[in-house]
């Protein structure tokens, strides 16, 4: 077990305060920009992309993307509204720039996109639920905004299923007052490959709460983001990954606190298992000077299962104030422990029931977190699912339908 | 009436260096109802012993049988002796967060009973017990051995002993770090499962105190992996004034 814990509480300002390991310059000073010539097709030595297996990523970047790889199928409670609208529509591209080459050419090969808009003051009685579905494997870019009008309330979740390649931007924008979770499934089948930047941002005293669940695909990488627009904002990130052979899935997050007195927590957990399993976390926060009475804590612990499997875990939290309410962050990647197996074992629990009481147990309390019933039933199941596989390979017996 | 015949156990434990022999021809019978003490200087395979029992991974018997009413127990998996009526009440009992103590005891009790426990009076047992080994009922929710105090961990084993009755307990050591009340009431527990089950027993320890809460029918010592001496409960008193000095001739002491 490799862990790091820190409290940040009392920390000086020292301009760009930092550890673990540190990408070269500040994150604010990364460049982000709606222009394709700003942000080259990296190689792959880049910071952002050094975990990354560019080469299975290489046909999301290009200029121009197909429109048709993906359906979108919007189910919408009564007091939503669903649009497609033309890419040059006012409201898009209000929740920040593009910051590397999957987002900056999704913004632009899109043609149309999926607006879904929760009006002022509207409580929505049902989940919205986007189904995104996989039909061929032409690189496609598509795109869908996720409006939260001031003092609204909704849950929404976007469901990836079947066979894509597919380059996504999902924009976030919460208005003062508003609460809103997002959540977003990656339910792939193999084959698929999924590049997803989701650039939030989070108003007065509004609340985001943001999932992400990953089981499927050859390759998934998302960047989530999130940017506070004016005091007493709160967000909350929650994410869930399992991992099997020959899968990568990498989660990089970035919350910028650029204005006082916000809140703000992730915590994501992962399972592994199986030989070239691969998972990236990458946790960026930002502290800026004008952010004074910020609160921020991230998670990441990664549970893995089996020998061959690999686990990367970077917190990262620059601090440019002294004048902050608490800022801390903790990582820890440990193997599945063998002296829990045999303390439940010795209490008469066979084998496969022991590894799937203390796989659910590593995500249980997270579980609870993401608060939207449907989503956590299926993830009860996936995750039973994903066990199922595992167990076959430890016992030798093939893995129940 | 069950018994556990132990046979000429030769065990190994794994290190960087190889398999190193620990024990070295172990012979024990145990009968329903009986009480056994294990006593021995540290380092005397004592815990090998109840590790060895229960099928831990890390220990390889190389020679030897193990039997319980003539079933063959070397050829169970862990869980198949828990489920054939062997407990071992851990030293160090093991954190699984998430899983919370009801969760784990009717998990358990469900396994080695073949069925659930009914749901009525299965709520009122647990508690029952609990009460009695002044386990808190917040317990219960909580995520098995996570935060509890040493104390706390060795009342949790023995709850389990209760709750699950088996045929026989090894008690690795449950007397070790606790104070003089809590060893009162985890003894009690003991003397409750005895009463109540016939269990038999097989108590491991370093110490003598305990003995004075639970009485053992036979006192095994145990020096370098295997029995050097065998008597009944006045042997126990003559290692509280004498130690282990004669068996060990090195110096090794004992505290009671």
């Amino acid at each position: 077990m490799t862990a790091t814990t820190t409290d940040h509480s009392r920390a000086v300002a020292d301009g760009a305060h930092s550890h673990g390991l540190v990408p070269a310059g500040s994150r604010a000073e990364r460049v982000t920009s709606f222009d394709l010539a700003d942000i080259p097709v990296p190689s792959g030595r880049e910071e952002e992309w050094r975990f990354s297996p560019v080469a299975r990523l290489q046909p999301l970047f290009a200029e121009t993307l197909a429109s048709d790889g993906v359906t979108v199928t919007v189910e919408a409670a009564p007091e939503v509204k669903v649009e497609t609208v033309a890419r040059d529509d006012a409201r898009l591209g209000k929740a920040g720039k593009p910051g590397d080459r999957t987002a900056v050419s999704a913004w632009n090969a899109v043609t149309e996109a999926t607006v879904v808009t929760v009006p002022a003051e509207a409580v929505a009685s049902d989940v919205t639920s986007v189904r995104i579905d996989g039909v061929s494997k032409d690189a496609t870019a598509q795109h869908l905004l996720v409006h939260a009008e001031r003092h609204s309330e909704a849950v929404v979740v976007i469901d990836h299923r079947g066979d894509a390649l597919l380059n996504q931007t999902v924009e976030v924008v919460v208005e003062d007052g508003a609460q809103l979770t997002v959540v977003s499934v990656q339910d792939w089948a193999d084959g698929a490959v999924h590049a997803a930047a989701h650039r939030s941002t989070v108003g007065r005293d509004a609340r985001l709460k943001h999932v992400v669940v990953t089981f499927g695909g050859d390759v998934v990488r998302i960047t989530p983001d999130a940017t506070f627009t004016a005091p007493g904002g709160e967000v909350e990130m929650v994410g869930l990954y399992f991992a099997d052979a020959d899968q990568h899935q990498e989660h990089r997050l970035f919350v910028d606190h650029g204005v006082p007195s916000c809140k703000s927590r992730v915590t994501y957990k992962g399972a592994l298992q199986g030989s070239g399993a691969h998972t990236v976390w990458v946790g960026d926060v930002l502290i800026q000077a004008e952010a004074e009475d910020t609160d921020t804590y991230e998670l990441n612990r990664n549970l893995v299962l089996t020998d061959g499997a690999r686990a990367d875990s970077v917190p990262n939290l620059e601090i440019e104030t002294g004048e902050i309410a608490g800022a801390g962050h903790a990582s820890a990647t440990g193997r599945f422990d063998d002296e829990q197996l045999f303390y439940l074992m010795a209490r008469g629990i066979p084998e496969t029931d022991a590894r799937r009481l203390v796989v659910r147990g590593f995500f249980a309390e997270l579980i609870d977190e993401i608060g939207v019933a449907s989503v956590e039933e299926r993830l009860l199941a996936s995750i039973e699912a994903e066990l199922e596989k595992s167990m076959s390979v430890i016992t030798g017996a093939p893995a129940a339908e | 009436m069950p018994t556990l015949e132990i046979r000429d156990l030769h065990v190994s434990v794994e290190t960087k260096e190889g398999p190193k022999p620990i024990l070295r021809g172990v012979d024990l019978t145990i009968a329903s109802g009986e009480t056994h003490a294990i006593m021995g200087p540290n380092g005397s395979g004592k815990s090998t012993l109840a590790s060895a029992l229960a099928g831990h991974p890390k220990y390889e018997v190389t020679s030897g049988t193990v039997t319980l009413d003539g079933e063959d127990v070397l050829a169970m998996s862990v869980d198949e002796r828990a489920r054939a009526g062997l407990f071992l009440a851990m030293q160090y009992p093991v954190e699984v967060p998430g899983v919370s103590v009801a969760n784990f005891l009717r998990t358990a009790k469900t396994a080695i009973s073949g069925e659930a426990p009914a749901l009525r009076t299965w709520g009122k047992e647990v508690r029952g017990a609990m009460e009695n080994l002044r386990i808190d009922s917040s317990f219960a929710e909580r995520s098995v051995n996570e935060g509890f105090s040493g104390g706390e961990k060795k009342r949790h084993e023995i709850l389990q002993m209760e709750l699950f009755k088996p045929h026989f307990a090894i008690l690795d050591e449950t007397d070790s770090g606790l104070d003089v009340d809590a060893l009162r009431v985890v003894s009690e527990g003991v003397n409750r499962a005895k009463e109540t089950t016939d269990v038999g027993v097989l108590l491991i320890t370093h110490y003598t105190r305990i003995l004075r809460y639970i009485k053992p029918d036979f006192v095994h010592v145990f020096v370098d992996g295997r029995i050097a001496e065998e008597g009944g409960p006045e042997l126990a008193e003559r290692l509280e004034a004498e130690g282990y000095d004669r068996y060990v001739g090195t110096g090794a002491t004992m505290s009671a």
